[in-house]
């Protein structure tokens, strides 16, 4: 049942899985998974984080419990199970951050809930936590968390300087600076993402055809 | 459970249905446990921040006010509340000054904005008839144009004395007269969603306010509610 075994577990394993989530396979950038929340609350930079922070809770709490529970959860209710452990995880975000930060809270609304059909979480339960060892796991979802903040911060930052002018809320070129209102509306967030996913792409088929070109050099010596 | 494990992991058998019920039943019932559990801790804290927003938010619309009590309309004249009482009648709030002085009352009012329901708070005189200040306590109006209803300190600073005689009204330009409010370019809808709000709660109220002078005296004894203090997690707010 398990792809690892727990023999198999060694510091690069676990560094590897760690830091693919974050780049060569980012949910966002790479995998395009979570766009809902990547487009709706991605207007400022705080949102952003606070929506990262949120998710990312989520994913390393579920991540964790799937993986120590694998072995217990019969395979035909296994995705039931992933969706209330999740949806646990998330009623507690949610109550947590209406106590501790209720502006963030405010400014979230609903988006908050919807953690629970994110994609990604579920995505990760089944594709990793419930065959991997709890380290691995661990690993993999504190990576892809990581890896969708950083995105979701990219594009809320981005959106918050451009539309607002601002970046966490501190006005960056005083006041006769005309925001560029479309930005943080819904069409400026896929605007954003369509730029942003270009230059990924670009960047990737870049690497890949110097990969390509060095090969190529190889095979002529 | 190291049966139940034993058996998964020694024979391919399938699992009976009494295992997948027993399986989601116990998931269920801890997930459930968990959720109360920590609705339990974070109630009273998120009472305390909304009764506190509202109480800033009182002070805010009442300019100079410094303490506050919470009146009922119950049989056609206002009582007081006491600190803790909960009432299905309808609510407002008298402003008082440190020396026990009336300055007006607080009065919410909510209702359909461009998005959602617009939650607001606002200062009435009645002495002077006017709307002596305004804030939204709730609302999910578009960032950058109709969020702007509170962003915008030109357009609320419109509400620091706003004749509410014969009503008040939206104009797009430029006005003189004391009852005109200059709506926003780009969010005319919410601009005026928050003057109808208004419009609404003083045809409901200003027809059971005491007339001018006869205002509810100020707490005895200071027993209404001070400058809100940083955390006194009382949960007096109540819902509209």
């Amino acid at each position: 049942m398990d792809g690892t075994r727990g023999s198999d577990v060694t510091i690069d394993r676990i560094y590897d899985e760690f830091v693919k989530g974050i780049w060569r396979e980012n949910p966002v950038f790479v995998m395009v998974l979570g766009m809902c929340p990547m487009m709706a609350v991605t207007n400022t930079a705080i949102n952003a984080l606070a929506m990262g922070a949120a998710t990312a809770f989520v994913l390393i709490g579920s991540s964790l419990l799937v993986s120590l529970l694998r072995h217990l959860i019969p395979k035909q209710v296994r995705i039931t199970t992933y969706i209330i452990i999740i949806a646990t995880f998330v009623t507690v975000a949610d109550l947590t951050l209406e106590a501790m930060v209720p502006e963030i809270h405010k400014a979230l609304g609903a988006f908050i809930s919807l953690i629970v059909v994110n994609c990604l979480i579920l995505g990760r339960q089944e594709a990793f936590a419930s065959r991997h060892p709890t380290r691995l796991a661990l690993a993999d979802a504190a990576g892809m968390a990581i890896g969708f903040a950083f995105a979701l911060l990219c594009l809320g930052a981005t959106r918050e300087i451009l539309g607002s002018g601002s970046l966490f809320g501190f006005l960056l070129f005083g006041e006769q600076f005309e925001p560029w209102v479309i930005m943080i509306l819904p069409p400026g967030g896929f605007i954003m993402l369509g730029v942003i996913l270009l230059f990924f792409n670009w960047m990737r088929q870049r690497r890949m055809s110097r990969q390509v070109a060095a090969a190529a050099k190889e095979e002529a010596r | 459970m190291n049966e139940v494990e034993l058996t998964i992991s020694a024979g391919r058998k399938e699992p009976g249905s009494l295992r997948l019920v027993f399986t989601l039943a116990l998931a269920g019932m801890l997930s459930g446990l968990a959720v109360a559990g920590v609705y339990q801790i974070t109630k009273p804290i998120i009472d305390a921040n909304k009764a506190r927003a509202l109480r800033e938010a009182v002070f805010e619309v009442v300019p100079g006010s410094a303490q506050l009590q919470r009146l009922a309309f119950r049989d056609g004249r206002l009582v007081p509340l006491g600190r803790d009482e909960t009432t299905t009648d309808p609510v407002l709030y008298a402003g008082y000054d440190a020396e026990d002085n009336f300055l007006g009352y607080a009065i919410d009012g909510s209702g359909p904005g461009y998005q959602d329901i617009i939650h607001l708070i606002y200062g009435y005189d009645p002495q002077r008839r006017r709307v002596i200040g305004m804030q939204v306590l709730e609302s999910r109006e578009t960032p950058g144009l109709g969020d702007r209803i509170y962003r915008d300190e030109a357009f609320v600073a419109q509400f620091s004395s706003l004749a509410v005689e014969p009503a008040i009204t939206v104009v797009k330009e430029e006005s003189e007269a004391p009852n005109a409010v200059d709506a926003i370019t780009g969010a005319t809808i919410s601009s005026k969603a928050v003057i109808e709000i208004i419009n609404a709660a003083n045809g409901r109220w200003l027809d059971r306010l005491p007339p001018a002078g006869a205002e509810p005296p100020a707490p005895e004894g200071k027993r209404g509610e001070p400058m809100p203090t940083s955390d006194d997690g009382d949960a007096a707010g109540e819902g509209s």
